[in-house]
This record gives C-alpha cells, sequence and structure tokens, in this order.
C-alpha cells in the first residue's frame, strides 16, 4: 500500500536583507497510518514543516519539494481550490494556543459548524458538532456550542479545536505543540482524548513537539530535526539507541530522579551537526 | 489613575458589572459636560466685547446699561455667574442671538438638521468605501493598490476642504453643470413639501416629491461626496490597520486550516473582529465630519451649524457662538459614548465582563 | 588619489556606523540613527515629503530672492487686475494687482511661521502636563487626565473658532488659539511613556539620591519622553497647517493684506468662475505643503514605529 503522505527533498526559505535564509534544508519522510513525531528546538523547522504539507506558508516565504504527496495526489501543484477541497475534509491541524487559534467574535458552534458544513453535511452540522464535542469529552455541549473562546478554559478550549479538526474524519492530522499552552494537569487528559480519537479513526498523525519524552511515549516514530534538517530518525521504543549527538544530548538534559548529576549536563551544540 | 482601578475592580464582585460600567460613564460624562460648560463659559469672560453693550448697543441710557449690568448678574461673584450660566444651558437657555433675535437654542434647532443630514451623507459614502478600499490594500499589502489607496488617503488627509469645495463647485458646477449650486435646494421646489424632520432628502422622498427630491440630490451631492472624501480617507487607512493585524493572527490560519475560502476569511472571520474597533474610527470620523462641516458649509453656502457658526463669529455673536460651540462638543461626548457601547455589543470579550 | 581616499573614508565611515558591535554609547547611537536614515531613504514618499518641507523652509528664507515683485504693493489697478498666469506672473494677479506667486512665495513664511510657533508652545504644555500627571499619578493624574479629557471633547477647530472669537482676530491670536487646542493629544502620549518609565530603575536610583520630584521630571523624564512626541508633532504639522488656513478662510487668522494662504484663498473666491487662479493658487500651495509633511510623517512612522512596520 503506497504511504498517505510522502515528503522528499522540503526546502523553505524566507527572505532576508542578507538574501534568502533556508529554514528548512532538505526534509525527506513517508506517513503512513501511523502516529509520527517531529521533535526539535524553537527555530528547527519543524512548525514551517508541518505548515507546508497544508500548504500554509507564510506568502513571503517559499516552499519547494522533490515530491509532495498527499494520498497520490501531488501537492506541489495544487490550486487554491484542490486546497480548499483537501483542507478541512482530508488533513487538518491542531494549533499550540486556542486562545490564539479560535476566532475571537464567533461562538464555538459556529466555528464547530462552519467547518462541517464548508465539506457537505449542512443539514446535520448541529448534531455532527455536538456529537463531536461529546467525543472530545466535553460534558455540557449545548453550552460549548453558544460559548465565545474566552469563555472556555485553556483545555476546554483545545479540546473544541481538536473537535472541530475531526468533525469532518480527515484521513491526517497535524497537531502543533498541542498541548505546550495548557496546564501540566491538563496536558495528559487532553493527549489522552487525541490519542483515542486518532487510534479510533485509524488516521495518520503528525504530532510537532519540542518535548521528546513526550513524543516518544506518545508516537510510533520519531524525527529528530536540527537547524532544518532532520539529524535522526527513530523508532519511539528505542530511544537509548540513538545515535546523533544531538539527541543524545536532548536525553541527557532530562532530570533524572535517581542519582545526582553535577554539574548538570549542557547541550554542546556542534557546527558539523549543521551539514 | 491606579487606585481608581482597583476600588472599582474591589467593588465589580459585590455590583454587577453593567451599573459599574453605567456608573463610571454617567461620570465621565458629567465631569465633561461640566468642562464643557466651563471652559465656553470662561472663553465668554475673556471677550473684549462687553456683554452689556452687545445687548443694550451703544446708545443705551446708563439707567438702561445698569438695568440690563444686574439682569445679566455681572455684578455677583464669578463661581456665580457660572452657576447661573450652567443652570441656563442645562435647559437649553443660551440666550439670545443678536443677529437673528431669537432664542439661540431655536436657532440651532434649524440649523442642525442640514448639517446632521450633510455628515450623515458623507459619513454613509466614506463607510461604503473607506472599508472595501482598507480591507482591498490590507489584502494586497505592499502592492500597487495599497500605495495607491495610501497616496489617496494622504491626499484626503492634506487638501483644505474649503479649497477643494471651491474647485469642485468651479468644474462641477461651473464648468460642467454636472451638479446644483450652493444651497441646499432650489427656491422653486423649496415649497413643494412640507418640513416634518428637517432632512430633506427624508422628506421629499416620504412625501413622494420626486422631482424635489432629485434637485436635493444634487445639491447635496457634491458637498456630501467632499466629506464622504474626507472621512473615507481615515475610515480606509484604519481599516487597513486593523485588518493586517487580523490577518496575522492564528484564528486566520485556523480558518485557512478548515477549508474556509479566502473572501470568507477575509470579509467574514477578518473583517469581523477589525469591526470592533472600526465602530470607534467611524464615530470619530462622524464627529469630525460636524468640524468639517463650518469650513464646508462656508463654501456651500449651507445653511447648517457650520454656517450658523460662522456667521455668529463673523458678527460677533457671542452667545451664537459659545451655545453652538457648546452642542457640537455635547455631539461629540455622545458619539463618543455611542462608539462605546457599539464597542461593547461587537465584542464578545468585553460584553462578557458586563 | 585624493578621491580614492575619500572613498576608503567613506567605506570605513559606513563600517563604523553599521557594526554589530558598537565599542562607544555614541556609535551605538549613530549607528541606530544611520539604520533609521538608511531605512526612511528607502521610503520613496518620505523622502518626496522631506523634499518639500526642506523646500518650503528654502523657499521661506530666501523669498525675498525668489518673489519678483512686492508680496504687498500691486501693480497699475487699471491694466494688471486679475491677469491669468503669464511668464510674467507665473500664478496671475490678484484683485489689487499683485502678483501671485510673489504673495505665495512670502505666505510660505505665515506658514511656517504659525507651525513653528504653535510647536514650540504645544509642545512643553503638553510634555509638562503628561509627564507630571504620569509621574505622580493619584489624583494629580485623574484630575490632569480629565482636563485633557474636557479640551479633546471639543472638535479642534470649533475650538480654535471659539477661543479666536474671544481673543479677536489675528495671526498671534490664531496660533495661540491652535496652540491651546493642540496640547492634549501630546500630553496623553507623554503620560502614557512616563507611565513605563516611573518606576524604572535609573529614575529610583535618582530618587534615592535625594532629586526633588521637579528635577527628575524636568531633567530625566521629559527627555525621555521628548523623541516620541516630537515625532507626534510633526506627525500634526500638516492638521495644524490646514487648521490655520482655515481661520484664516473664515477671515479669522492673519488679517490683509498679509500674504497668508486660507485668507488670500478667501479673497479670491469673489471671483472664483472668472478668475479661477486667484483662488487656486494658494490652494495647490497648502496642499502641496501639507502633503509633504504628511509624506513624511508617514514615512517616519514607518521607520520609527515598530509595530507599524512592514
Amino acid at each position: 500500500m503506497s504511504p498517505l503522505l510522502s515528503v522528499e527533498n522540503l526546502r523553505i526559505s524566507f527572505p532576508s536583507r542578507q538574501g534568502p535564509v533556508e529554514v528548512v534544508r532538505g526534509v525527506s519522510f513517508t506517513l503512513g497510518r501511523e502516529r509520527l513525531g517531529i521533535v526539535g528546538e524553537s527555530g528547527s523547522g519543524k512548525s514551517q514543516t508541518g505548515r507546508a504539507i497544508l500548504g500554509l506558508t507564510p506568502v513571503s516565504g517559499k516552499a519547494t519539494a522533490d515530491r509532495l504527496e498527499f494520498d497520490g495526489i501531488d501537492l506541489r501543484n495544487a490550486t487554491p481550490a484542490k486546497w480548499r477541497s483537501l483542507r478541512g475534509a482530508r488533513m487538518s491541524m491542531v494549533m499550540q494556543d486556542p486562545k490564539f487559534s479560535l476566532n475571537p467574535v464567533m461562538t464555538i458552534g459556529k466555528q464547530l459548524m462552519e467547518a462541517v458544513k464548508l465539506h457537505g453535511g449542512a443539514s446535520e452540522a448541529r448534531d455532527k458538532s455536538v456529537a463531536m464535542l461529546e467525543a472530545v469529552q466535553i460534558r455540557d455541549p449545548g453550552r460549548v456550542m453558544a460559548a465565545y473562546p474566552h469563555e472556555l478554559s485553556g483545555g476546554m478550549g483545545q479540546r473544541a479545536m481538536i473537535a472541530m479538526m475531526l468533525v469532518t474524519e480527515p484521513d491526517l492530522l497535524i497537531a502543533d505543540e498541542p498541548t505546550s499552552a495548557l496546564d501540566v494537569t491538563v496536558q495528559i487528559e487532553v493527549l489522552r482524548i487525541l490519542d483515542r480519537l486518532v487510534s479510533e479513526r485509524g488516521m495518520g498523525l503528525i504530532f510537532i513537539s519540542h518535548d521528546l519524552e513526550l513524543v516518544s511515549t506518545f508516537c510510533d516514530r520519531v524525527l529528530v530535526m536540527y537547524a532544518g534538517r532532520v539529524v535522526e530518525e527513530l523508532d519511539a521504543a528505542k530511544m537509548n539507541e540513538a545515535k546523533h549527538p544531538y539527541t543524545r544530548g536532548l536525553l541527557g538534559c532530562l532530570p533524572k530522579i535517581v542519582g545526582d548529576v553535577r554539574p548538570l549536563p549542557v547541550l554542546a551544540r556542534d557546527a558539523a551537526w549543521l551539514e | 489613575m491606579t487606585d481608581i482601578t482597583i476600588q472599582s475592580e474591589g467593588r465589580a464582585s459585590a455590583l454587577p458589572g453593567w451599573i459599574i460600567k453605567f456608573g463610571k460613564l454617567a461620570s465621565t460624562v458629567a465631569v465633561t459636560l461640566f468642562g464643557l460648560l466651563l471652559v465656553t463659559f470662561l472663553i465668554g469672560r475673556v471677550v473684549p466685547v462687553d456683554p452689556v453693550l452687545s445687548v443694550v448697543g451703544d446708545r443705551a441710557s446708563p439707567s438702561t446699561y445698569d438695568r440690563v449690568y444686574l439682569e445679566l448678574g455681572l455684578d455677583r461673584p464669578l463661581y456665580e455667574q457660572f452657576y447661573l450660566y450652567a443652570k441656563k444651558a442645562v435647559t437649553g437657555d443660551f440666550g439670545e442671538s443678536l443677529l437673528t433675535k431669537k432664542p439661540i437654542i431655536s436657532d440651532i434647532a434649524r440649523a442642525f438638521p442640514a448639517t446632521l443630514e450633510l455628515a450623515t451623507v458623507g459619513i454613509i459614502i466614506g463607510t461604503l468605501l473607506g472599508i472595501p478600499a482598507g480591507v482591498w490594500a490590507a489584502v494586497r499589502q505592499g502592492r500597487l493598490i495599497d500605495q495607491l489607496v495610501r497616496i489617496f488617503g494622504l491626499v484626503g488627509y492634506s487638501a483644505p476642504i474649503f479649497w477643494l469645495g471651491l474647485m469642485g463647485l468651479l468644474l462641477f458646477y461651473a464648468k460642467w453643470g454636472l451638479v446644483a449650486g450652493p444651497g441646499r435646494i432650489d427656491i422653486s421646489y423649496e415649497y413643494a413639501f412640507t418640513s416634518k424632520t428637517g432632512l430633506m432628502l427624508l422628506d421629499t422622498a416620504m412625501q413622494g416629491q420626486w422631482a424635489a427630491f432629485r434637485n436635493v440630490v444634487s445639491h447635496i451631492a457634491l458637498p456630501g461626496a467632499l466629506l464622504g472624501y474626507l472621512s473615507m480617507a481615515y475610515i480606509a487607512r484604519m481599516t487597513r490597520s486593523f485588518m493586517l493585524n487580523e490577518l496575522a493572527q492564528e484564528y486566520i490560519v485556523t480558518a485557512r486550516v478548515k477549508g474556509v475560502a479566502e473572501w470568507r476569511i477575509i470579509w467574514v472571520h477578518a473583517l469581523r473582529n477589525a469591526a470592533v474597533p472600526l465602530v470607534t474610527v467611524i464615530a470619530l470620523s462622524y464627529a469630525h465630519l460636524l468640524e468639517g462641516s463650518v469650513l464646508t458649509e462656508t463654501v456651500f453656502a449651507w445653511p447648517g451649524l457650520g454656517q450658523y457658526l460662522t456667521n455668529s463669529l463673523q458678527n460677533a455673536d457671542m452667545n451664537a457662538v459659545l451655545g453652538s460651540t457648546l452642542l457640537i462638543g455635547m455631539v461629540f461626548v455622545g458619539l463618543n459614548i455611542l462608539s462605546d457601547l457599539l464597542y461593547t455589543l461587537l465584542d464578545p470579550r468585553v460584553r462578557s465582563r458586563l | 588619489m585624493t578621491e580614492l581616499d575619500a572613498d576608503h573614508a567613506n567605506q570605513g565611515l559606513r563600517q563604523w556606523l553599521l557594526s554589530e558591535q558598537p565599542a562607544s554609547r555614541r556609535q551605538a547611537r549613530s549607528g541606530q540613527a544611520y539604520r533609521a536614515w538608511l531605512a526612511f531613504r528607502a521610503n520613496r514618499l518620505g523622502m518626496l515629503g522631506l523634499g518639500i518641507v526642506l523646500a518650503l523652509v528654502l523657499v521661506a528664507i530666501f523669498a525675498g530672492f525668489i518673489a519678483p515683485y512686492d508680496p504687498l504693493l500691486g501693480g497699475d489697478l487699471r491694466t494688471e487686475r486679475l491677469l491669468p498666469p503669464s511668464w510674467d506672473h507665473l500664478m496671475g494677479t490678484d484683485d489689487l494687482a499683485r502678483d501671485i506667486f510673489s504673495r505665495v512665495v512670502h505666505g510660505s513664511r505665515v506658514t511656517l511661521l504659525v507651525v513653528g510657533l504653535v510647536a514650540i508652545i504645544a509642545t512643553p504644555v503638553g510634555l509638562l502636563v503628561g509627564t507630571t500627571a504620569g509621574y505622580f499619578g493619584g489624583w494629580v493624574d485623574t484630575v490632569l487626565m480629565r482636563v485633557t479629557d474636557i479640551f479633546l471633547a471639543f472638535p479642534r477647530l470649533i475650538l480654535a473658532l471659539a477661543f479666536v472669537a474671544a481673543l479677536g482676530p489675528g495671526i498671534e491670536n490664531a496660533i495661540i488659539a491652535i496652540a491651546i487646542t493642540s496640547w492634549p493629544p501630546y500630553a496623553r502620549l507623554a503620560r502614557a511613556e512616563t507611565l513605563t518609565i516611573r518606576n524604572a530603575e535609573h529614575i529610583d536610583a535618582i530618587r534615592l539620591q535625594g532629586a526633588s520630584s521637579g528635577r527628575i521630571i524636568w531633567g530625566h523624564v521629559v527627555p525621555l519622553c521628548l523623541s516620541s512626541v516630537i515625532i507626534r508633532v510633526t506627525l500634526d504639522m500638516a492638521g495644524i497647517i490646514l487648521t490655520a488656513a482655515g481661520l484664516g478662510f473664515l477671515g479669522l487668522g492673519a488679517q490683509p493684506p498679509q500674504p497668508e494662504w486660507g485668507a488670500m484663498i478667501a479673497a479670491g473666491r469673489k471671483f472664483l468662475i472668472d478668475y479661477w487662479w486667484v483662488a487656486t493658487m494658494p490652494g495647490l500651495a497648502i496642499f502641496i505643503v501639507s502633503l509633504g509633511f504628511n509624506f513624511l510623517g508617514d514615512g517616519l512612522r514607518d521607520v520609527l514605529d515598530p509595530k507599524a512596520q512592514k
């Protein structure tokens, strides 16, 4: 079976006063109906990679690839209309902070139903939306439907966001730091919901995060990105087999409960990693 | 300032938000109105013109002079005079106009609808053109259309409106005969309808006097378009900057991810958010059109408040000047309050704090 | 050889200015200014505005040399009245046979005078009110800001009209009236700036050294607020010119025979239809000058306000 998504030599650059700067420099990977984690520090290009897959590279930027295929569809020359029919319906994205990613002057219900209506199903939009809110374990969907984003807590908002992105039953979900803006206690709950929905529906998931440990417990496979490149690809179960010094450094940064490490390890960077 | 906010926040738990909001609003209005009265009163006091002479004339006998002097309360201390002035002003008594020999309030009541009609036509034109222009410029940021809107706006800011009015009259009226000349209506139509609202467009339309209506339109077209241009320049500029701000927000990306069409993202998602601050901008430019109308009305012989004010100025009719200044100030304050209320209505975040 | 040297020195200066690691505060500061200038230079409209404003200043300084005729004394009333624009009279003549071009040239002095004096009067008032309110806070702030709000509650031209009506028409009174109506926004701005710096550590340090409030405000807070207020004043210049012209047009500003542009338009209004140039030419002058200030202000805002950038 052909993979759900294949990316080959993805490059994204932005203009600057000193000429174009490449923030993603030849990223390649394939994704089946599995959970793939992309880990890296801020500025490593992980978020831009996720956005490029959805065709959402900012207008000032330029994304090129030798191959960018979703379910047999070449995305590189997709028309705006093609993109619109894919986005939402077949691929979607959960973003970091519901405070900013939900439209502040529209009720949750309106935003949810907009997603349903866009891809057919205007008549049962309301029922579908309510059912989806229940699926993300919101107890009082009627109230949340009528609520504005600022009236919800972060965790509730992010659940509503997940509901909005999954209500059209897409094949691919990109989750870009979906829990980083939430309280630690809520994080696990939201992740569990996301995990359950993804496995129930058999979707492909790209989970973007800076948290290596979180990703390795949650995903099947992990890509480690550094300065716009994939420096290592690992099976999540075999994290301790990591070879690249950057990955090892990240793992070494985690505090351990047993044993006192002094001095605290510092991530030493090597200019050679940039090559 | 800080202790005041703390206090009101402390009270917020005990009283419903809207009462506090209303109380704050009422106190602001009261203080501002008091200030308006005080400023106009003080301006009236520094006038080198003797207020008694302006009532009785140069040739009055000393006894008449003294009588009026006492009637006007000029023997009392200043604060008492101010009290009298404020008391009268609150009941709508600004005294009599030297020029028309009528109570100023009735003069103003007659002139105000003309100004209101003109400013309203202006703000409608300005909003209908300014918002799309600003949105368009924001969407095509940095492109030709953005530059054009910007330059067009700066030109609008820079041209003296009375001069533009004269140029407009010269070209559109005198040279090409496209519009009617100065005034609100031709005399031949003036008695074709009865004045009910004072707004001639409404009156003629409601009474089915279409010939008169066309005449009114042809008179208002040029000054209305001018004021419209003035407000359009400001509205387009602000719309552009609000839209740029909104289009950079994350929820726009969310909408794109959902597959929302670009026009809907711009005109529904972004503009609906930009509309919140835009309401204030529109209310403010409406108020500024009242200001612009002073000069425009002079050029177009428009029998409104602006012309009344300038006529009174040129005849040193201080009561009338202060009366109309005070009224325009009050309308200004009123529009500010209105925009505040609309803001609350449009923004769910502010609304829920009530 | 010398040319090469000069070129070399220029290169060196440029590098010194654009250095990423300035060695002294002076270098850092001049480097910042140079970078702002580079950004401003790329703004074509801003440069055009700067050119217009510089031209205005030059014309005002050299008005006596540029103007071919006397601005106040007319020519022969029988033969030289209301002549259309020609090589002899670039902008034609008015009803008193005066050369309009000469009057417009001399009018630039009146305009500069108005703009300059309003800025000189209104800026310190706004600064003082705003910094005092922001520095002391509490009831001082409440009272001062209420007063500011009251002045802001009047439309500017209307309030200026009322003041001129009280003080009597004339250019000095017009300037005073415009200044009185101009300071409130500067006070608001200065207050906002003061609020952000009043608890800065260096202000605390000065306070601990026992400096008086007046000294702190005037010596340390005001200088920090100055630049943003000055930019704001520059942005307002076009508005000041238009208000002054409006007062002149209504006969409340400069009095005849002074060559003030607004008053000249008012005088030309009577002959608008048959002798269009009398009212048109001074209007063009107002338009171009205030457009220049607007372009300049717009460019400055682009360079200096990081929020408005891009």
